[in-house]
């Protein structure tokens, strides 16, 4: 059992506090991803976990074991940091083995290079490797110790696009492989949402929401979590039972609810066609992504974003009918507030 | 986000560590002014208000004035014709012009008082033509990483090019060139070797005399003090004005301007160079080239080969000791910022500013004192040394030790290794080549000092600085050259990769231009 749980943590630097008391749990094996806009204490979390920052208060436990005030070396928790940050002046091999007893520690180096798909780099350098494959490299490295948990501080975010999305896929395999718990630490939704099995956001030093990816985007806690996690559709409307009022008409709701607040749609359950019925809109810009397309309408005094799949069939001028699929989450909060925090 | 680490060893163990080299460093200090008090403050204050105190200060401000203000002129208006002009042969001169800071200024001033121009005029050329590069260098890198689009700008708003140059570049490398001369200012008020030859009395002249010529030392002691206290408010002067320029600095690599078309002008800009070329190196180095010839069918080549293993040999033991004392001081502040580390930077950066002849009259005077058997031994010599030249050795150790990045050393402790084991396996390897680059530039300013050495070295020993300065002192020019010649080939060491440094980064590597400017005030 490798558990990882995280309670009442706060941590800071001198007197400021960064981390306001977080609490997580990451289940023996899986993979938890901390989502969060840049300040907002994500990687203070990940060095209190690693033991490179001590907190203020709280507890970390790995396995069982309490961890706190245990250093760096003793915790089994292995890092990857964000450019890998591979020994320059070891070789491939002697980066990997570094954690690693004298005894069968060749095996084990060949084994992990295995296992990211760089046999036989042994004796290169670090520098003569590409981006992607030095992060292999400092996940692998990371890993042959065999620890209990690994921390990834935003270990893709210095590597192109394509590159980024092999890598991902790989990671996933090579930390399943281990059956290793890990904690990936990111900024990109599309990153945490498509790699993780929890979601934590955090925000202000706290964790705001946590749990799987689907729910994180289909049930965010509040406005702030759902316009962070994914594009959003935030329309004001008046709720009475279960249904709201808002400038697309009537549309049903996830719960009961009565009162002025904000419905929330994701831009693909926004469907506009060029005839139908529904509320009349008007197209303003669309821009074409291959695989869909992004398109920005105008319902009376409201601009909306909406997501089609390709063909596109409509362009900029028409007027469309928009139908809205699925239901919307109601939240009573008045907009501008929630807004005003997820800028922040 | 500050990048704080616990992987980093703990600072008490560290703080200890680098204790020694405090000690080292503040010990001339402290004691130059309890020796130059032991008679009370009244003797002390008698002492410096005499008349001779008031005529070493007001020919020592003259003399620092004079070569400032030429070196700031001279240097800028250069910097800007190697810089920005369509020029011929742009890199050429700008070599040229760099050159002559691998003279020593005790070479310029062999130069000059074998050419008989002595006094405050020979003392003016020697340090002007040693120091003008030292305003040269960070205007030029001002003036090649300022981004060209604000003068596009100015101009396309109707701005001439001279109002151009009044308006928008000149504020931009202003402050270098005042941290420039600030700079050479300080140098000015260290120089022994010039002053000393060409018989112009500032203080470091002064104390020389005081010490050598009379039995009661304290004035000797007293002038010191002085002398240190105006060299402690100039260094702190530069200190903050090299803390304005860093900050306008953009990143290397900047667009370069279109070089500007002469035409007409460039006869006198050509004249004006080509003057300043013969006057630097045409007179060191014909000097040094007539001389050679006059005395080549005479030279003692067992005096030269021994003087030179002395040489090495105090360089080697002063560059090793400074070394092992600077490692500690130069990993606690590339790896660790809290006040007491930052004190321990400042203490041990003493030598910065200390004059070379005050910290080895303060060690005399401790040697006498306290050190009996040391006094005019090797160990003395070489705690001098070290005093001058920490902080030559820390800012070396302390870039090569912060270019290892602080993530290697987390990873490291992550992989299970402990605090002293992560320091062995990854820091010290990590960083190896930058401290013994600075333990080379250590040696190579040890093998050129002149005061320090002339007072501390055993009795009977010379270095190729003082046998230089003593043939010199007697007008035996010819057996001096080949002595000059020496140092020459060594000071050029630090001056190219001064040059290097600052075309390449367009920022002086602290390490190197302490060495390479100690050649100019030994």
């Amino acid at each position: 059992m490798t558990e990882l749980t995280i309670t009442g943590l706060t941590a800071g630097y001198g007197a400021t506090r960064v981390l306001r008391g977080v609490d997580l749990t990451v289940p023996s094996g899986s993979l938890a991803a901390v989502l969060g806009p840049s300040g907002c204490g994500k990687t203070t979390l990940l060095r209190v976990v690693a033991g490179f920052l001590r907190p203020m208060a709280g507890e970390v436990k790995l396995g069982g074991r309490v961890v706190t005030s245990l250093a760096p070396e003793r915790r089994r928790a292995t890092v990857v940091p964000q450019e890998g940050a591979l020994f320059p002046h070891l070789t491939v091999g002697a980066n990997v083995g570094y954690g690693l007893p004298r005894a069968g520690r060749a095996q084990r180096v060949a084994e992990m290079l295995q296992l990211i798909g760089l046999a036989g780099f042994e004796k290169r350098k670090p520098a003569e490797l590409s981006g992607g494959q030095q992060q292999r490299v400092a996940l692998a490295r990371a890993l042959a110790p065999a620890p209990d948990l690994v921390l990834l501080d935003e270990p893709f975010s210095a590597l192109d696009a394509g590159l980024r999305a092999d890598l991902r896929a790989d990671v996933r395999r090579v930390l399943r492989a281990a059956g290793t718990t890990a904690l990936l630490v990111t900024h990109d939704q599309d990153e945490a949402l498509s790699m993780a099995d929890v979601v934590a956001v955090m925000r202000d030093g706290v964790v705001v929401q946590a749990g799987p990816p689907d729910d994180v985007y289909s049930r965010p806690v509040d406005l702030g979590v759902a316009t962070f996690v994914g594009e959003a559709v935030l329309l004001p409307a008046v709720a009475s039972g279960g249904s709201a009022a808002s400038a697309l008409g009537t549309i049903d709701l996830t719960a009961e609810a009565t009162g002025s607040g904000t419905v929330l749609l994701r831009p693909e359950q926004v469907n506009p066609d060029l005839d139908g019925e529904g509320v009349i809109a008007k197209v303003l810009r669309t821009s074409f992504h291959g695989h869909d397309a992004t398109v920005t309408l105008l319902a009376g005094e409201t601009e909306l974003v909406s997501r089609v799949p390709a063909p596109l069939r409509i362009a900029e001028g028409d007027n469309v009918r928009i139908r809205v699929s699925g239901r919307g989450r109601f939240y009573p909060a008045p907009m501008k507030d929630t807004r005003s925090t997820h800028d922040s | 986000m500050v990048q704080r680490s616990a992987a980093r060893p703990r600072a008490t163990g560290w703080l200890l560590a680098a204790l020694p080299a405090v000690v080292v460093a503040v010990l001339p200090l402290v004691y130059l002014v309890l020796r130059a008090t032991d008679q009370g403050w009244d003797v002390f204050w008698s002492i410096a208000a005499r008349s001779r105190t008031a005529e070493l200060t007001v020919n020592t401000v003259t003399l620092l004035a004079a070569v400032a203000v030429s070196a700031v002129v001279l240097g800028t208006a250069a910097a800007w014709a190697v810089t920005r002009t369509a020029l011929p042969l742009r890199r050429l001169w700008t070599v040229l012009l760099v050159l002559p800071l691998a003279v020593p200024s005790y070479v310029a001033g062999f130069a000059w008082l074998s050419m008989d121009v002595v006094g405050f005029p020979g003392a003016w050329l020697a340090l002007t033509t040693t120091n003008l590069p030292l305003v040269l260098l960070p205007v030029a890198a001002a003036l090649r990483s300022a981004d060209p689009a604000l003068e596009e700008v100015s101009r396309s708003l109707g701005h001439g090019p001279w109002q151009t140059f009044l308006k928008v570049t000149l504020p931009r490398i202003w402050p270098s060139a005042v941290a420039g001369g600030l700079l050479v200012a300080l140098y000015v008020l260290h120089d022994f070797g010039a002053v000393s030859l060409l018989r112009y009395e500032t203080f470091t002249l002064g104390i020389q005399t005081a010490y050598a010529g009379s039995f009661d030392r304290t004035p000797a002691a007293v002038i010191g003090v002085v002398l240190v206290v105006l060299a402690i408010l100039l260094a702190l002067a530069e200190a903050r004005m090299r803390g304005t320029t860093s900050a306008r600095l953009g990143p290397g690599v900047a667009r370069q301007a279109e070089p500007i078309r002469l035409r007409a002008a460039s006869v006198p800009v050509l004249l004006g160079l080509g003057a300043i070329v013969v006057v630097s190196l045409g007179a060191p180095f014909g000097a040094l080239v007539k001389w050679l010839g006059v005395g080549r069918t005479s030279i003692d080549t067992g005096a030269l080969v021994s003087t030179t293993a002395t040489t090495v040999q105090f360089a080697a033991f002063g560059a090793l000791a400074t070394i092992v004392l600077a490692v500690p001081v130069g990993f606690l502040a590339a790896r660790h910022s809290s006040r007491p580390v930052r004190a321990v930077e400042l203490a041990a950066y003493a030598g910065h500013a200390l004059p070379g002849i005050t910290v080895a009259l303060a060690l005399v005077f401790f040697g006498v004192r306290f050190a009996q058997p040391w006094y005019q031994q090797t160990p003395l010599l070489v705690l001098g040394y070290a005093a001058l030249f920490l902080p030559i050795a820390i800012s070396s150790v302390r870039t090569a030790v912060a270019s290892a990045p602080v993530g290697v050393e987390d990873v490291a402790r992550s992989l299970g290794r402990g605090r002293a084991r992560v320091f062995g396996t990854v820091t010290l390897p990590l960083a190896a080549p930058g401290i013994a680059a600075g333990a080379a530039l250590v040696f190579i300013t040890c093998a050129k000092e002149l005061p320090a050495t002339l007072l501390l070295r055993p009795t009977g020993a010379d270095t190729l600085a003082t046998a230089l300065w003593t043939k010199t002192g007697v007008s035996a020019f010819a057996e001096a050259a080949p002595y000059a010649a020496l140092l020459v080939a060594v000071s050029a060491v630090p001056a190219i990769l001064l040059e290097v440094s600052v075309f390449r980064s367009g920022r002086p590597e602290d390490a190197v231009l302490d060495s390479a400017t100690r050649g100019a005030q030994s």
